[in-house]
């Protein structure tokens, strides 16, 4: 953990009762980033986000922003902000309104309330027609962009944001990810998000969170994350995945024999004494054909086959398990359930966690 | 269809909207009617002239009116920052605890008022439960707060209070907890989201109990008769008394009428400013 981080969360324990809802969570984040924080229902990230923006107490552990200790400042006094889930938008008050609070209750003038207003409609590309606007005329993406605003206009040094897409259908929250991205590289402030989408923290995020059980499980680049997980959890929380129960002896020869190990891989894949996982995600395992040849094989039958859109994903039945394999559609299988078939894949497309088996 | 389900639901409503025309409006008209009636008539078969109305200005009615409503304001103003924290603690924070409230303020409804309003007497008075006691122990009494405009307004609230806090419960519970934690996020003070989010939220179950109270405050005379022992009359009791003791329906009329103007034309104007289905439930 760097001591440069902006803001830097301590050991934060938070206990409801004799719930513990964060067990010790240490986090750093730059200024500047977007960073998002993954998790599934009930792994503590929403009461994380509470905790930052001060609506709840931390039961111990530090909060610090930019040097400063934040965590018994109350939530009106934090310069953090942050966009609901639900948005929160005043329904009794106008879009203009909306987006003014902020600055009305720093007493700001009515004629800079207004301008700042409607420079914030502009960067989120509503018309100006929206200032005068009710709250209940806009539609689901500009309600969406009225919060933000209305978050922008406080000028927060970090906004936070807890699902504020998840309510959103898909093809507006595809825009609105790539559109928050934009805002995000725009104003350079530093966004802290919150899903349980891995594709939304993908799509948008420099650095990704996983958090499990009221704990982080990993924080990384989202490459890293996806290629490199830290756990069973993380790998199966990124997506597909396909995981062997592997050990090896004390010169890292693999012991497993039901994967049908090229002969004499002096490749080191695999730690001396390893007990653990090894890991390959469904797009970089082959069809083996005549003559070719990989690292690992396994012949199987052709269990089922399902289309994901751009790609195909078959189910193949082998003695290791069900493996998973994805083909662009274009590269679709002339086979069908029940044909024999071999699958392979290469060592430097696996991965090794050290993780329980 | 849907003009067809229109047509069929006028028609059923029919029978019931004509009834409940006649049962209110008759009476209303009758009574418009012999407002404009000379004085100490009992037929309407007489030329209509507007002696009535003269009265109630040279004879003085108008300062049992205004005491009347001086006095439902003040206990309505009184309701209002007394069941805020009560109803706001049943909307928001009680839980299960509210039904208990709930109870207990229903309950007191099912005695009626006249006789809850003699309890108080009981027990106010010199004598009473209270200073009866007090002076049995420490050998001094006290003068009884009966009789006085104070207790009257303390009457007031008391009989009225369900009217209050149930529309403001209501009202408060439509106030979404995520608007109140957004500004409060957005750096608002505590006074400031009660007066820039909860008071204009809940402003359909302040109008509406505002309104039932001082309505009903108003119109009462109990409260004026059996704890105040008269020492101000209340507006009801003159128009009672016209009717009855005074055998002057016009008279009776006409100061009914000027009631019914002043009230029926205060609760459309609260009425209109409000969202009334919303606390009804027929949106959201």
């Amino acid at each position: 953990m760097s001591e440069k981080a902006f803001l830097h969360l301590k050991d934060i324990v938070k206990k409801f009762g004799n719930f513990t809802a964060l067990d010790g969570v240490d986090l750093g984040i730059h200024k500047g980033e977007f960073f998002t924080i993954v998790g599934p229902s009930g792994s503590g990230k929403s009461t994380l986000i509470r905790l930052l923006v001060g609506m709840d107490d931390v039961t111990t552990g530090e909060i610090h922003l930019n040097g400063k200790r934040i965590d018994q400042t109350p939530a009106n006094l934090r310069p953090t902000c942050m966009v609901f889930q639900s948005l929160a938008l005043f329904p009794h008050m106008s879009v203009g309104q909306n987006i003014e609070f902020p600055l009305k209750l720093r007493k700001e003038s009515p004629a800079a309330r207004r301008t700042r207003a409607l420079e914030l409609l502009d960067l989120l590309r509503l018309p100006q027609e929206y200032y005068d606007k009710r709250i209940s005329q806009c539609s689901g993406g500009e309600k969406q962009r009225v919060a933000l605003a209305r978050a922008l206009a406080f000028n927060p040094e970090i906004l936070f944001f807890d699902e504020p897409l998840s309510a959103l259908d898909y093809r507006l929250r595809k825009t609105l990810e790539k559109e928050l991205k934009d805002l995000h590289a725009r104003t350079g402030k530093t966004f802290v998000y919150i899903t349980h989408s891995l594709e939304e923290a993908m799509v948008m995020s420099d650095r990704i969170a996983i958090m499990k059980d009221g704990c982080i499980e990993q924080v990384a680049v989202a490459d890293e994350i996806y290629g490199k997980p830290v756990s069973r959890f993380v790998a199966e929380f990124m997506g597909e995945v396909n995981l062997f129960p592997i050990s090896a002896d004390a010169k890292g020869t693999l012991l497993s024999d039901f994967l049908l190990v090229k002969n004499c891989l002096e490749v080191n894949v695999v730690p001396p004494n390893a007990q653990g996982l090894l890991m390959v995600r469904p797009e970089y395992v082959r069809f083996v054909n005549d003559g070719e040849s990989y690292d690992f094989n396994l012949s199987g039958q052709i269990h089922g086959e399902y289309a994901l859109g751009s790609r195909i994903q078959y189910e193949i039945e082998t003695t290791a398990g069900i493996i998973t394999v994805e083909k662009l559609r274009e590269d679709r299988l002339n086979a069908s359930n029940g044909d024999a078939v071999t699958v392979g894949f290469n060592s430097n497309c696996t991965h090794f966690i050290c993780d329980a088996i | 269809m849907n003009a067809l389900d229109r047509k069929l639901g006028f028609l059923s409503s029919l029978p019931l909207t004509i009834l409940l025309l006649i049962s209110f409006l008759a009476p209303m008209a009758v009574v418009a009617l012999f407002s404009v009636m000379p004085a100490k008539v009992f037929s309407l078969a007489n030329a209509p002239d507007f002696s009535s109305y003269s009265v109630f200005l040279s004879q003085g009615y108008y300062k049992s009116l205004l005491w009347s409503l001086g006095m439902a304001l003040a206990s309505t103003c009184i309701l209002l920052l007394l069941c805020w924290p009560l109803a706001y603690g049943m909307a928001k924070v009680f839980g299960r605890f509210t039904l208990v409230i709930t109870i207990a303020v229903v309950m007191s409804l099912f005695v009626s008022e006249n006789i809850r309003l003699f309890g108080w007497v009981l027990t106010l008075m010199k004598g009473g439960l209270i200073e009866g006691h007090w002076r049995a122990f420490t050998g001094n009494g006290f003068d009884s707060p009966l009789y006085g405009v104070g207790i009257i307004v303390f009457g007031l609230v008391y009989v009225y209070l369900p009217f209050m806090l149930f529309p403001l419960a209501q009202g408060i519970a439509m106030v979404p907890d995520d608007t109140r934690q957004a500004a409060y996020d957005l750096g608002a003070t505590r006074w400031q989201v009660l007066w820039q989010i909860e008071i204009p939220l809940a402003a359909p179950g302040i109008v509406v109990g505002s309104l039932l109270s001082f309505v009903l405050a108003a119109g009462a005379l109990a409260e004026s008769k059996i704890l105040g022992g008269q020492a101000v009359i209340a507006f009801a009791d003159d128009i009672e008394t016209a009717f009855t003791f005074g055998q002057n329906w016009p008279l009776g009329s006409a100061l009914s009428i000027i009631m019914i103007a002043i009230i029926g034309g205060l609760a459309l104007f609260g009425v209109s400013k409000v969202d009334l289905d919303a606390i009804m439930g027929r949106k959201r």
